[in-house]
């Protein structure tokens, strides 16, 4: 008998109040929670118990959060998501860059937090798929790297179509402007933003229903990009 | 135009005016000293102990003061040293071209020292604001997590009893009654800091003093710490007969609060805490002891630094209220010392002078005949 029968989330903080209102939040929706109050007791409920998603703080008592998600990530392929008090572009940015799923600053709502958690564990099961992405009126197939919006075939350019594609693949996960960068156009261009500002526009002309409200690729100020399935 | 030059270490704390007249002292001064030994050395060695002197004032002074020095010595190496002498003629060709070299050095020695030194002053003031800034991020950090988390708390708990109240079991709603009060109290403490903080800086803090029972104002704020001194034994001990002290008691409330909710905060559950209050040579001295680990020797003397927090502090906190025990004992004129007990725990010792006045004792002697008799 699998032992595992609910999603377990790790929650990393060491304010006993925010564990405790988690542990409340999460139970009540049905998942099962374990709580660590420093770093060093997380990275060891990580390990002896491999729980489906974390929650980490950045500022633990014994060593930064981003530290912690750094020697998490070395062997921790699960969600990972980020729930502090800092609010600056730099630390989301380094928090997603060193493999955090999803960033949120404290204060939260609570129904945020939960439909962080359910896209986070939805991309990581999502990985088991076959090519074809389905989103709401999209179709990104990348066996054959077709796209059809409303089942018509879209002219993309190279480029476009490998942004898209690198979006579908990250369903619901904020993608920095240097990670977009870097994966597009190779490491010698993470400073140039006015490319991708460029290439975000065609695609949003051609995947979105209007253009100037996305709701496919949403702008996450002065962070990156989130992809989401859109609205049913 | 005043901000146009460099004001370096020594220079900054010289006037302008000085340094001019220090200038023109020294060239005069090494001048004479050489001029009484000229018979004994050449002009060349002159012009060396010039172009020293020169240099060791463009290394103090502003860049003004030091090109009056090099046009001064320039003129009085030629007046008093070069052939033919009293005399700003100069003689030969070679002299004419020592002359001219030894004025284009003295330019150039002067100059470079200048932009050496501003260079200097330029990395200087960067560190210095890359320091602010870091220390202003610390800072910013540790106050919006101060704020943030309780405030996060009482959302997520209303989130929680507002949208699925169904969701909840009767001891999942009680709890998270609890945090939303544990929550608001830690909130209101914060604010109370800020706000005492802020009459702090401005310097209007005005004590309105009053005769005060000091043991009740112990007592009473023993009671506002019912809660987070439960489980501990607090051992209050007043000198016998010790007479009402002028204090402001809002203050110094506030002063006992802050020492006895860190020693609740910081020192391990169930270890005693200990408060005092007696009269010694005239003054109140106030003793908060406890058991915990005490403070390290070396950060002892920051503690009472506005928003300094221990390197090790694992428990939340604005590094607010001792730099407010310490604003409001001085506002009454004293003084307040942190030691280490020998066995471990930490020792504030509150001093304040002229609190028990003359009539008091009065007062007391009377008491006392009046309870013999």
């Amino acid at each position: 008998m699998n032992l595992k029968t609910t999603t377990e989330i790790l929650v990393i903080d060491d304010e006993t109040s925010i564990r405790r209102i988690l542990e409340i939040t999460l139970q009540s929706h049905g998942y099962s929670i374990l709580q660590a109050a420093t770093a060093q007791e997380g990275l060891q409920l990580t390990a002896t118990h491999s729980p489906d998603l974390i929650i980490l703080d950045l500022g633990l008592p014994d060593e930064s959060g981003h530290t912690t998600l750094k020697k998490m990530r070395e062997w921790f392929g699960k969600p990972v998501i980020i729930l502090s008090v800092l609010s600056g572009e730099q630390d989301i940015i380094a928090a997603l860059d060193n493999g955090a799923n999803d960033y949120l600053i404290k204060p939260f709502r609570t129904g945020e937090l939960l439909a962080r958690i359910r896209s986070a564990m939805r991309s990581a099961s999502r990985d088991d798929e076959g090519p074809v992405i389905h989103l709401n009126g999209l179709e990104i197939d990348l066996s054959t790297r077709t796209v059809k919006k409303d089942n018509e075939l879209l002219k993309l350019t190279a480029t476009q179509y490998a942004l898209l594609a690198l979006f579908g693949r990250n369903i619901g996960k904020v993608l920095t402007h240097q990670y977009l960068l870097r994966e597009i156009w190779g490491s010698d261009h993470v400073d140039q933003l006015q490319y991708l500002r460029v290439f975000i526009a065609q695609l949003r002309k051609k995947i979105e229903k209007d253009a100037n409200y996305p709701e496919h690729i949403i702008t996450e100020s002065g962070v990156g990009y989130r992809f989401l399935a859109g609205s049913n | 135009m005043q901000d146009v030059f460099v004001t370096p270490f020594i220079g900054s704390r010289i006037g302008r005016p000085r340094q001019y007249l220090l200038s023109i002292l020294s060239v005069c001064l090494v001048s004479a000293v050489c001029f009484l030994f000229s018979s004994y050395i050449g002009v060349e060695v002159v012009a060396f102990v010039l172009l020293l002197t020169l240099s060791l004032i463009a290394m103090f002074f502003d860049i003004l003061p030091v090109l009056l020095t090099a046009l001064l010595s320039a003129l009085i190496w030629d007046y008093f040293f070069l052939l033919p002498r009293y005399n700003l003629q100069v003689g030969n060709t070679e002299d004419r071209i020592l002359l001219s070299m030894y004025f284009v050095i003295a330019m150039v020695n002067a100059v470079l020292t200048y932009k050496i030194r501003q260079i200097e002053k330029i990395a200087r003031q960067k560190e210095e604001k890359a320091k602010t800034l870091k220390l202003y991020n610390t800072l910013l950090n540790s106050l919006s997590h101060e704020f943030r988390t309780p405030i996060a708390t009482i959302i997520g708990a209303t989130d929680n009893l507002l949208e699925q109240p169904e969701r909840l079991t009767r001891d999942d709603s009680r709890k998270l009654l609890t945090e939303i009060s544990v929550a608001s109290l830690r909130l209101n403490r914060h604010v109370e800091n800020l706000l005492n903080m802020s009459r702090l800086e401005s310097g209007f803090i005005q004590p309105k003093k009053d005769w005060q029972d000091v043991h009740e104002m112990i007592l009473s704020v023993l009671h506002q710490l019912e809660e987070p001194l439960t489980g501990r034994r607090v051992i209050v001990s007043i000198r016998d007969g010790l007479p009402p002290a002028r204090l402001d008691y809002g203050l110094m409330e506030q002063v006992l609060y802050n020492l006895l909710h860190n020693a609740a905060l910081y020192t391990p559950p169930g270890t005693p805490v200990f408060i005092s209050a007696t009269r010694f040579a005239g003054e109140l001295i106030l003793i908060v002891e406890d058991d915990g680990p005490g403070f390290p020797d070396n950060e002892i003397a920051r503690v009472f630094d506005k928003f300094y927090r221990l390197a090790n502090s694992r428990i939340g906190g604005a590094g607010l209220g001792l730099s407010i025990v310490k604003g409001f004992v001085e506002a009454h004129n004293g003084s307040i010392e942190l030691t280490n007990r020998a066995s471990g725990g930490a020792c504030f010792i509150i001093s304040i002078p002229g609190c028990f006045s003359r009539e008091t004792e009065a007062v007391k002697k009377l008491s006392y005949q009046l309870s013999v008799s």
